[in-house]
C-alpha cells in the first residue's frame, strides 16, 4: 500500500466518520497498517530517510483532512428520539433516546440524555415494566464507563496495533480448517446473553457447524451453587401482604431490585396512620439492604437456610418435603409464627429464595408459594430469559477440561474476564495458554486480554446497536447515543463476520432480525403488539414504535403476555446441599465494582457501600462479637483509621483482608467481597484493594464451611463516609410502631415534643408569593440503595476525590444516606436509612455567617450557592447543623482529561478549588421547567420538575414540588402526621422534611 | 554670646538645669508681661503651659466630631449596601438587621475618632516642621535629653535684647543666647 | 507613691518602679545606647536567627498553600476551622495586653506601666500582624478574600454581608491594627527627637530627624500632645474590649454546641488580657536580662504583671465554669453531650485537661509573693499560660465541631505538618519583628521614664505633681 492509496482512501471517507482525536485519527485501519509496515514492526526502515519523510508527509495529509472534517458526534444512523424529533434540536436542550443497559445478560431499560450528541445522564424508562422510570447505582455510573479514558482503543495482535480487516482475515483463516470438522475445537465464552438477535446469530452458527460450543461465565450473575433453578421467579410484591425472604437480597442487588423496590415500597408508603403496611420477614446470614428493611430479621448461617426452608415447608404441610433438620431456637420460635402469618394471608403472601442459595431452596420456596397460594398471584414462574447454559460454573469447568485436553483450537472470549474471575481451583490461565488461538473482545485490555493473541476493543452499549431482554422478558432495544469513541466493535459484528454476513451495520442486523420476527420467520415466535395490544400495520410502523418506546410492550411477562410454564418443581428429586462444618465463609460481589469490571469507575469506587459506608476497598464483614476477637471493640469508630488485617485460610488457600464488624452478621461467619485487586484496570482501579477470587472455588462459589481466620498483626487503612452509627438518644430518624401509630396519630410529633417549636424567631418570616420549592423524603419507603447519590453525582458534575481525601472526610457527595443501628449490635433491633441533602432552611444558619454573601436565598426560597462569589471561609459549613456542605479543599474537578469533559452536564458549573458547594434542589432542572412553562405560557405542572435523586429513586421516597401549590403531592405529604423536620428544634425551619419510619412488627414475635 | 548675629534675630533662649527652675522662670516671664514666649523640656511638665498662660481645649471637640462622622459613615454604609443598593434575603433575616450593624459602626467610630485625635494634634502643633529657629541655639539638642530652655521672641512687643537678656539672666539661667531666624 | 509606712527592708514594701540613683542623663544614655550602640548582644543574634528560620518556614508554607490549596492542612468537614483560626484568635488575644497596658493603665494612672508600655504596644502591633495573616490565608481563595471582604464600590454592586461576624472581624481587626499603630507612633515622637539629638551618624540623625517630625519639646506641644494621648487612650480602651468581643462573636453567633454561649465576650476579653500579659512577661524577662534593664523593668513590674495574670486567669476559669454550668443547666441535650464529649469521653478530652493544667492549676503559684518575685517562676507560669490559651481555642473550635448535631457526621481531626509549620512560622515572624524593633527603636519610653526620676528632691513634687 502506498501513500497515494492512503490519500485516496482518506479522501473517500467522510470526515465525520473518523474525526475524533489525533490518536483516533492515526488509528484509521490502513494508516495503522502503513505505520506497522513502517515501524516498529521492522524498525530498520525508520532509519531510511525516504521512509520517514513519507511517513511525515502522510501524517501531514491526514491532519489536514482532519482539520476540515465536521465536528458533530451524531451517529450516522437515524435515531428516533424519545420525545423530540431530531430536527428540533435546540442547542442547550437535551434530547432523550430510549435504550437499554445489558447487565448479567439482563436489560436495564433507560432513557439517555443527549446533549448535542454527548450522552451525559441516564434515566429509567418510565413506560418500561422493568424500570417504571427508576434506575440503580450501576446504570447511573455506566455512563462514566463510556468515557473511561483507559478503555482499550486499538485492536491488538501480540501487543501490536492491528486492524479490523486483518483480524477478520486471521479469524477466517483459523476457522476454515475447523469448519470442515463441523466447528469442533471452536469455542465461544460469553457473559450470559438474552439478546434475541445474538442468540439467532449463534443458532445460525451452530446449525452451520454443530460442533461449536457456547460457554457462558459471569462470576456475579451467571454463577450458581448446587445447580440452577429450573424456573425464574417474577414477583408481584405490590400484591403481597407478607413477604418472607430466604437469604434473598431482592431489594438490594441485581437487575430485578428496581421493580421489586417499586412494588415493595408501594406497600410501605402510608397516607393515614391507619393504612395497612406489608410485613417483611428476612432470614439471612449477614445484613443486606433487604434485611435492613425487614420488620423481623433472623440471623442464621447461609448453610442453615435450606434447613429453615425445609422446616417451614413441612410446617406448612407441603407434600413430599424431605425430613426437616433441627433448627436453632430462634428459628424454632419463628416457624409457627410464619406459618400463621402466611396462612392468614393466603394468596397475598410470597416466599423469596436467594440467588446464591442452591436449587433445592428455590424448589422449596416454589413449593411453599404453591401451598400458600402465592404462585400465579404474588409470583409467577417462567422460563429464564437468559440463553442456556445458565450454570456458569459447570459451563466453565467443561471449557477448562477441554482446553486442558487440547480439544480447543480457537477460543473467542467476549466481555467476561475469566483470567481474573474464574474459580481458583480451575486454574483457568494454565488451561487457556494451551489454546493455540485466543481472541478477546472486551472494553478493557484486561487480565484476559493480556493473555490472548488478539484483543478487540468492545463497544460500550451506548455506542452500538443491539437488543436485550429485561428480567421480566420484555425485549428492549439498545440504541447507540454516540459513535464508538475508541473504535470499539460489538459481539454482533464479530458473529456476523464469522457467519459471513459481516460488513453490514449492526443496526441492519438488529432491524433485520426483528423484520423477520415481524413476519414470523424466526425460530422463537414473538407476539408483537403495541402498548394497547393492537398489532402493527407495517414493519416500519412497528420498528419506529419499538425504537420510540425502547421496548416491545407485548413481550413482558409482568404485563400482557402469559408466562411460558416451566417444569414443576419436585423438592424430593433435588439433592440437598452437602453438610458444612466450621467457620463459614460467604462470597459476595462488591455491590458496585461487581467482579472488578467497574474497578476503573471513580463514581462507583467512591459511592459508599451500603450499611458500612466504606469506599475504595473491599472488606470482610464479621459479627461485632467475632470482631472483638481481633481487637475491634466497637462497630463504630471515632474517625477513619486502620483496621486489623486477618488472614483467611480456606481449602489450603490464603488471602488477607481487613475485617469490618457489621451488626446483624451471624457469629462465626465471614463475608468477603470479591472484585477488588485488579492488576490491569486502569488509572483508577489498578492495585486497589485485595483480590478474593484467589479463594473462590467452583465447588462453593457462594458459601462454604471450614474457613479459618488468623491474626496477622498487620493493619490496613479502611476509609468510610460514616463512622458513627448510633443515634445517641437523639431522633434524627423518628421511628414508630404501626400499632402504636394507628392508635396515636401524634406519636411521631411526640418524639420531638419536649423541644421548642420551629417557628421561634425574632423576625417576621419572608413571604414567597411565586413558587416555593420544597421536598419530602419518606423514610418508610427508602431502602438505602444509594442510587440517589450516584444520580446526583452524574447530574451535578460532582468530583471524585480519592481514598486519601475520603480519609480526611472530604468526600463531595451532595446527598448522603445516613445509616443508624438500634439495639444490640450483634442482633440489631432496627436499621434505619436517612437520605440527607441540603435541607434548604428558611432561616439558614449558613447564609447569615457568610462574609461575602456567597450563599443567599432566592425569591423561590432556594438556598443558593454563588460559586464565583465564594471565597471559601467554610464558616457556612461549620454553622450547618446537617453538615451537608462540601468544600473543594484541593482542585478536585478534573480540568485536564478531555474524555471526561464530554460527560459533564453542561447545565451545571464545574466547581474549582477553594469553593463551597452543596445540593441546589437541581436548580438547573427548575430553570428548564420554568423556561418551558413561560414559552408555552402555562404554569409549571406538579411533578414536572423531578430532582435527580427523586427521578432515580426506585422507592419513590423523594418528592419535590411547590409548597404554594395546594394540590401538589409534596404539600399532601407534608400534611401527614408522619411529617417532621430534621433538627427543627434548632430553628432552621428546613424546607426538606421527612416522613417518619413506621415498622409493622408482628406482636407474636416481639 | 556677645558677638552680634548677622541674620535677623529670632529671640533669646535661656537654658536651665531643672524643671522647677524652668517653671519659676516661665511664671516670672509671663508676669513680666512677655507674650511671645515658649518653653522647651525633655518631658511634659505639668503646669508649664499654665505658667506660659497657654490654654487650648479645641482638641476634644474636634475628636468628638470625628467620632460622630465615623458613626454616621459606618452605619450609613451598612444601610446603603444592605437595604438600598442590593437587598438580599440572607437566612430569612430582615434587610435592615440593625442589631448586626452595630459592631462595624462602632469600629468606624473609634477609627475616625482616633485618627482625628492624632492628626489634629500634629496640625495644631504645626508638625511636622523640619526647621525651627530655636534649633539654632548651640546647646538646644539637650532640650530632648536633660536640659530645659525658655525662649522669648524678638517679635514680642516688650522685647529689648539688652533688657530681656538681663531679665533672663536674673532668673538664674545657666546661660542666655541670642538665636537668629 | 513610695510606701513609707513600711519599716525599711520589710518584704511587704512595694518595690520601686525605677532603680535608685537615676538622672535624666543616665536614663537617656542607657536607653539610647540600647539602639545606638555598636556592640549588639550575642543573644540578640541568637533569637533573631531562630526567628528568621521559622519565618522562612512560614514563607514556604504559604507559598505551597497558595499553590495547592488549603487541603494541605488537616481541616475537613465537619471541622471546617482548625489551626488557622485558633492561631488567629490566639495572636489577636496576645495583642490585647499591649493596648491594655498603654491605654487602660494610663487612665488608671498606673505609673509603673511607663517602662513596659512601649514594647507592649510594639508587641500588640506585631501580634496583630501575625493574626491578620490567618483570616486571609485560611480561606479557599485568598487572592479574592483579600479584598472581597471590604466594601469597595464595584460594577455589580455586590457588597459584603454585614450580618456576618467575619465582616465585623474585618472592621474590628483593621481598626485595631491602625489605631494601635497610630498610638504607638505618637508615643514614639519625643523619643525620636532624643535619638535625633544623640545619634552621631549623620544618616541616623537624618532618619530619626524625619521620624521626630521636628519635635522640639515646646510646652504648647506637650500640652496638646498629652491631651491627644489621653484621648487616644480613652478611645483605645473600648476598642480593645470590642475587638475580642467581636472575635468571640465568630463563635457565639454560630449555632454549634460549645460555640453558642453568651458568656463568650467577657470571657474572651479576659482570656486575651491573660495571655497578653503572659506574652509581655515572656518577652520582658529575657529582654531586661539581655540589655541589663533591671533598673527600669524592676521586679515590681514583674510582680504587678503576675498579679494581673492571676486575676484575669481566675476570670477565665470562671468562664470555663460558667460554660460547664450553662451547658448542664440549659438541659439542651446537644449542649450536655458537647460537655461530656469535651471533658469526659471524647477522643480529644485530653486537650481540655491539659488546658486546665496550663490555665488554672499552674498559674495559682502566683498567689505566693515569694514566687511572684522569682523571675524563673513567673516566666514558667507565663509559658504555661501561652500554651494553655492556645489550647483553649483548640478545645472551643475543634472539639465542638468534630461532634455536633448529627452523629452520622461525627469525625476526627488530625493536623498535618503544614499546620505546625504555619503556626511556628508566625512565631518566627513575631520574634523577627520584635527584635528588629528592639534594635532600631527605643523599647522603653524614654521621655516618660524621665518623669519617674526621683533623685531630685526639689524637682520631684512638681514633676510628679497634680
Amino acid at each position: 500500500m502506498t501513500l497515494d492509496d492512503i490519500r485516496t482512501k482518506l479522501n473517500g471517507l467522510e470526515g465525520r466518520a473518523y474525526w475524533r482525536s489525533l490518536e483516533e485519527l492515526s488509528g484509521t485501519p490502513d494508516f495503522q497498517q502503513y505505520l506497522h509496515q513502517e515501524f516498529p514492526a521492522n524498525a530498520a526502515e525508520f532509519t531510511d530517510p525516504a521512509g520517514r519523510r513519507q511517513f511525515l508527509k502522510l501524517m501531514g495529509a491526514s491532519l489536514a483532512l482532519a482539520g476540515v472534517s465536521a465536528c458533530t458526534r451524531q451517529p450516522p444512523e437515524k435515531l428516533v428520539p424519545y420525545v423530540t424529533q431530531p430536527e428540533e434540536i435546540i442547542p442547550g436542550r437535551p434530547l432523550f433516546y430510549a435504550t437499554s443497559m445489558p447487565i448479567g445478560g439482563v436489560g436495564m431499560p433507560l432513557l439517555a440524555e443527549n446533549h448535542m450528541g454527548r450522552p451525559t445522564k441516564l434515566e429509567g424508562n418510565p413506560e418500561h415494566p422493568a424500570s417504571l422510570g427508576a434506575t440503580d447505582v450501576l446504570a447511573q455510573a455506566s455512563v462514566l464507563n463510556l468515557y473511561d479514558p483507559d478503555r482499550s482503543r486499538n485492536i491488538l495482535n501480540l501487543g501490536n496495533e492491528a486492524t479490523w480487516p486483518t483480524l477478520t482475515a486471521a479469524l477466517q483463516t483459523a476457522l476454515a480448517p475447523l469448519r470442515s470438522a463441523g466447528g469442533a475445537g471452536f469455542r465461544i465464552l460469553t457473559e450470559p446473553i438474552s439478546s434475541p438477535t445474538v442468540i439467532d446469530q449463534m443458532e445460525t452458527l451452530m446449525t452451520a457447524s454443530p460442533q461449536v460450543k457456547w460457554h457462558q461465565w459471569d462470576p456475579v450473575y451467571g454463577t450458581v451453587q448446587g445447580g440452577a433453578p429450573d424456573a425464574q421467579a417474577i414477583y408481584h410484591l405490590d400484591k403481597a401482604d407478607v413477604v418472607v425472604s430466604l437469604d434473598a437480597d431482592f431489594l438490594g442487588f441485581g437487575p430485578t431490585a428496581i421493580r421489586n423496590t417499586k412494588d415493595f415500597s408501594s406497600r410501605r408508603r402510608m397516607g393515614t396512620p391507619t393504612d395497612a403496611l406489608n410485613r417483611l420477614y428476612v432470614v439471612e446470614p449477614s445484613l443486606t439492604l433487604t434485611g435492613a428493611n425487614a420488620d423481623h430479621r433472623l440471623t442464621i448461617k447461609a448453610r442453615d437456610v435450606y434447613g429453615f426452608a425445609t422446616a417451614l415447608a413441612s410446617a406448612l404441610g407441603v407434600a413430599g418435603v424431605p425430613a426437616a433438620p433441627a433448627v436453632s431456637d430462634d428459628a424454632g420460635r419463628w416457624i409457627p409464627v410464619l406459618v400463621d402469618d402466611l396462612r392468614a394471608h393466603h394468596g397475598r403472601a410470597v416466599v423469596v429464595a436467594g440467588d446464591h442459595q442452591p436449587a433445592a431452596v428455590h424448589a422449596l420456596a416454589r413449593a411453599i408459594n404453591d401451598a400458600i397460594g402465592g404462585t400465579g398471584t404474588t409470583v409467577v414462574y417462567a422460563a429464564p430469559v437468559v440463553a442456556t447454559p445458565r450454570d456458569g460454573i459447570a459451563s466453565l469447568r467443561e471449557l477448562v477440561t477441554d482446553m486442558n485436553a487440547g480439544a480447543v483450537q480457537l477460543l473467542l472470549i467476549v466481555g467476561t474476564n475469566p483470567v481474573f474471575t474464574a474459580p481458583a481451583d480451575l486454574d483457568f490461565l494454565t488451561a487457556l495458554k494451551k489454546v493455540p488461538l485466543r481472541i478477546h473482545l472486551g472494553q478493557q485490555d484486561d487480565e484476559t486480554g493480556d493473555e490472548c493473541q488478539w484483543h478487540v476493543p468492545e463497544a460500550h452499549y451506548l455506542e452500538s446497536w443491539g437488543d436485550v431482554r429485561a428480567f421480566d422478558g420484555t425485549v428492549s432495544l439498545i440504541q447507540p447515543l454516540i459513535e464508538p469513541l475508541y473504535g470499539g466493535h460489538s459481539f454482533l459484528e464479530v458473529l456476523a463476520s464469522i457467519n459471513g454476513v459481516g460488513g453490514q451495520s449492526t443496526q441492519d442486523l438488529v432491524k433485520g432480525y426483528w423484520t423477520k420476527a415481524f413476519n414470523g420467520q424466526t425460530k422463537t415466535k414473538w407476539t408483537l403488539q403495541d402498548r394497547e395490544g393492537r398489532p402493527f400495520p407495517t414493519v416500519d410502523a412497528f420498528w419506529r414504535q419499538a425504537l420510540y418506546d425502547g421496548f416491545l410492550a407485548s413481550t413482558s411477562l409482568l404485563t400482557g403476555a402469559v408466562p411460558t410454564p416451566a417444569a414443576p418443581a419436585t423438592p424430593l428429586s433435588l439433592t440437598p446441599p452437602p453438610a458444612m462444618t466450621g467457620l463459614e465463609i460467604i462470597f459476595q460481589p462488591d455491590p458496585y465494582i461487581l467482579d472488578g469490571r467497574n474497578a476503573n469507575n471513580g463514581w462507583l469506587q467512591e459511592t459508599p457501600k451500603p450499611l458500612s459506608k466504606v469506599t475504595w476497598d473491599a472488606i470482610a464483614y464479621v459479627s461485632p462479637r467475632t470482631a472483638e476477637r481481633f481487637g475491634v471493640m466497637s462497630f463504630q469508630r471515632s474517625g477513619n483509621g486502620d483496621l486489623p488485617l486477618v488472614e483467611i485460610q480456606y481449602r489450603g488457600r490464603k488471602a488477607k483482608m481487613a475485617i469490618w464488624p457489621l451488626p446483624g452478621t451471624a457469629d462465626d461467619v465471614v463475608v468477603v467481597h470479591f472484585g477488588y485487586g485488579r492488576t490491569r484496570a486502569g488509572r483508577v482501579g489498578t492495585k486497589v484493594g485485595q483480590n478474593l477470587f484467589t479463594l473462590r472455588t467452583s465447588a462453593a462459589p457462594w458459601f462454604d464451611g471450614g474457613v479459618e481466620l488468623h491474626e496477622t498483626g498487620e493493619k490496613y487503612l479502611i476509609v468510610s463516609t460514616q463512622n458513627h452509627f448510633a443515634m445517641e438518644g437523639r431522633a434524627p430518624v423518628r421511628v414508630v410502631e404501626a400499632e402504636e401509630f394507628a392508635k396515636n396519630a401524634k406519636a411521631v410529633a411526640e418524639l420531638g415534643a419536649e423541644r421548642p417549636g420551629p417557628e421561634v424567631s425574632l423576625y417576621k418570616p419572608f413571604e414567597y408569593n411565586g413558587h416555593k420549592w420544597g421536598m419530602a423524603i419518606d423514610l418508610n419507603a427508602c431502602t438505602g440503595c444509594n442510587a440517589c447519590i450516584t444520580a446526583c453525582v452524574a447530574e451535578n458534575n460532582i468530583s471524585v476525590v480519592g481514598k486519601d481525601q475520603v480519609e480526611r472526610t472530604r468526600e463531595m457527595h451532595w446527598i448522603r444516606i445516613d445509616t443508624y443501628y438500634e439495639g444490640d449490635p450483634s442482633k440489631p433491633d432496627g436499621v434505619y436509612h436517612q437520605p440527607v441533602p441540603c435541607q434548604q432552611c428558611e432561616d439558614a444558619p449558613c447564609e447569615v455567617v457568610c462574609p461575602v454573601g456567597a450563599t443567599v436565598h432566592s425569591d423561590e426560597g432556594l438556598n443558593d450557592m454563588v460559586y464565583n462569589r465564594c471565597v471559601g471561609t467554610r464558616y457556612c459549613s461549620n454553622n450547618c447543623p446537617y453538615k451537608v456542605r462540601r468544600f473543594n479543599f484541593l482542585l478536585y474537578s478534573d480540568f485536564t482529561t478531555p474524555e471526561l469533559m464530554a460527560q459533564r452536564n453542561p447545565d451545571v458549573t464545574i466547581r474549582s478549588r477553594g469553593v463551597m458547594e452543596k445540593c441546589t434542589y437541581c436548580v438547573q432542572r427548575i430553570n428548564h421547567a420554568r423556561i418551558d412553562s413561560k414559552v408555552q405560557n402555562r404554569p409549571i405542572k406538579d411533578g414536572e420538575i423531578k430532582t435527580a435523586c427523586q427521578q432515580v429513586c426506585p422507592a419513590d421516597a423523594i418528592v419535590f414540588g411547590d409548597l404554594n401549590d395546594p394540590a401538589s403531592r409534596v404539600v399532601a405529604l407534608k400534611a401527614q402526621e408522619r411529617n417532621y423536620g430534621l433538627l427543627e428544634e434548632t430553628g432552621t425551619r428546613p424546607r426538606t422534611s421527612y416522613l417518619a419510619k413506621v415498622r409493622n412488627r408482628n406482636p407474636a414475635l416481639s | 554670646m556677645a558677638d552680634q548675629p548677622t541674620a535677623p534675630l529670632y529671640g533669646l533662649v535661656a537654658e536651665f538645669d531643672s524643671a522647677p527652675e524652668l517653671l519659676d522662670a516661665a511664671r516670672e516671664v509671663t508676669r513680666a508681661g512677655y507674650r511671645k514666649t515658649d518653653a522647651f523640656s525633655p518631658f511634659p511638665i505639668h503646669g508649664l503651659a499654665d505658667a506660659l498662660d497657654f490654654h487650648d481645649r479645641r482638641l476634644s471637640l474636634i475628636v468628638l466630631l470625628g467620632g460622630i462622622c465615623g458613626l454616621l459613615f459606618g452605619y450609613s454604609l451598612e444601610y446603603y449596601t444592605q437595604v438600598i443598593s442590593f437587598p438580599e434575603n440572607i437566612g430569612g433575616r430582615p434587610y435592615h438587621a440593625w442589631v448586626a450593624f452595630i459592631p462595624p459602626a462602632f469600629e468606624t467610630t473609634i477609627l475616625f475618632g482616633a485618627f482625628t485625635a492624632g492628626i489634629t494634634m500634629l496640625v495644631l502643633n504645626g508638625l511636622p516642621s523640619p526647621y525651627h529657629p530655636v534649633f539654632n541655639a548651640p546647646r538646644f539638642r539637650f532640650a530632648s535629653q536633660d536640659k530645659f530652655f525658655l525662649a522669648i521672641e524678638a517679635a514680642d512687643p516688650k522685647f529689648n535684647e539688652a533688657e530681656t537678656r538681663a531679665f533672663l539672666t536674673g532668673l538664674h539661667a545657666r546661660e542666655v543666647v541670642a538665636v537668629e531666624e | 507613691m513610695e510606701g513609707s509606712q513600711y519599716p525599711k527592708g520589710d518584704f511587704r514594701a512595694p518595690l520601686p518602679i525605677i532603680g535608685p540613683g537615676h538622672s535624666f542623663r543616665s536614663i537617656t544614655n542607657k536607653l539610647t545606647s540600647v539602639v545606638l550602640t555598636k556592640n549588639t548582644p550575642k543573644a540578640w543574634f541568637a533569637v533573631m536567627a531562630i526567628g528568621f528560620v521559622l519565618l522562612n518556614g512560614l514563607m514556604i508554607a504559604i507559598t505551597y498553600l497558595l499553590f495547592k490549596g488549603i487541603g494541605i492542612w488537616g481541616t475537613n468537614i465537619p471541622v471546617g476551622w482548625a489551626f488557622p483560626i485558633i492561631n488567629f484568635v490566639w495572636w489577636i488575644g496576645i495583642g490585647h495586653a499591649g493596648t491594655l497596658i498603654s491605654a487602660i493603665l494610663l487612665l488608671f494612672k498606673q505609673d509603673w506601666r511607663t517602662s513596659i508600655n512601649r514594647f507592649a504596644e510594639a508587641m500588640t502591633l506585631f501580634a496583630v500582624v501575625c493574626a491578620a495573616i490567618f483570616p486571609v490565608i485560611h480561606t479557599g481563595r485568598p487572592w479574592l478574600a483579600a479584598y472581597w471582604l471590604f466594601p469597595y464600590p464595584n460594577a455589580m454592586t455586590i457588597w459584603p454581608n454585614f450580618r456576618s461576624p467575619l465582616i465585623w472581624d474585618v472592621f474590628a481587626v483593621s481598626t485595631y491594627g491602625s489605631v494601635s499603630a497610630l498610638f504607638w507612633f505618637i508615643g514614639l515622637i519625643p523619643d525620636m527627637a532624643t535619638f535625633r539629638d544623640t545619634a552621631e551618624h549623620p544618616l541616623l540623625k537624618k532618619m530619626y530627624g524625619v521620624l521626630s517630625l521636628g519635635w522640639r519639646g515646646s510646652a504648647r506641644h506637650w500640652e496638646r500632645y498629652e491631651h491627644a494621648y489621653l484621648l487616644l487612650a480613652g478611645l483605645s480602651t473600648p476598642l480593645v474590649l470590642s475587638v475580642h468581643t467581636v472575635v468571640s462573636f465568630d463563635f457565639a453567633v454560630g449555632i454549634v454546641p460549645g460555640w453558642h454561649a453568651t458568656i463568650f465576650p467577657p470571657y474572651f476579653v479576659a482570656g486575651a488580657i491573660y495571655d497578653g500579659f503572659a506574652m509581655v512577661l515572656t518577652l520582658a524577662i529575657p529582654l531586661r536580662a539581655m540589655y541589663g534593664l533591671r533598673d527600669f523593668i524592676t521586679d515590681r513590674h514583674i510582680e504587678n504583671m503576675a498579679k494581673v495574670m492571676l486575676a484575669t486567669g481566675l476570670v477565665v476559669v470562671y468562664g470555663y465554669s460558667c460554660e460547664a454550668f450553662f451547658g448542664w443547666y440549659s438541659g439542651n441535650e446537644f449542649e450536655r453531650f458537647m460537655l461530656k464529649n469535651r471533658m469526659y469521653f471524647g477522643p480529644m478530652a485530653w486537650s481540655y485537661w491539659v488546658l486546665i493544667l496550663c490555665n488554672f492549676l499552674v498559674p495559682q503559684i502566683m498567689w505566693s509573693k515569694r514566687l511572684r518575685r522569682k523571675t524563673w517562676a513567673v516566666f514558667t507560669a507565663a509559658m504555661f499560660v501561652n500554651v494553655g490559651m492556645w489550647l483553649e481555642r483548640f478545645v472551643i473550635i475543634v472539639t465542638s465541631l468534630h461532634r455536633d448535631f448529627l452523629p452520622s457526621s461525627w469525625e476526627m481531626y488530625y493536623p498535618t505538618k503544614w499546620d505546625f509549620i504555619t503556626l511556628f512560622g508566625t512565631v518566627g515572624l513575631f520574634l523577627t519583628l520584635m527584635f528588629l524593633f528592639v534594635r532600631v527603636l527605643p523599647l522603653i519610653s524614654i521621655f516618660e521614664m524621665r518623669t519617674l526620676v526621683t533623685d531630685k528632691p526639689a524637682a520631684a513634687p512638681q514633676v510628679e505633681g497634680h
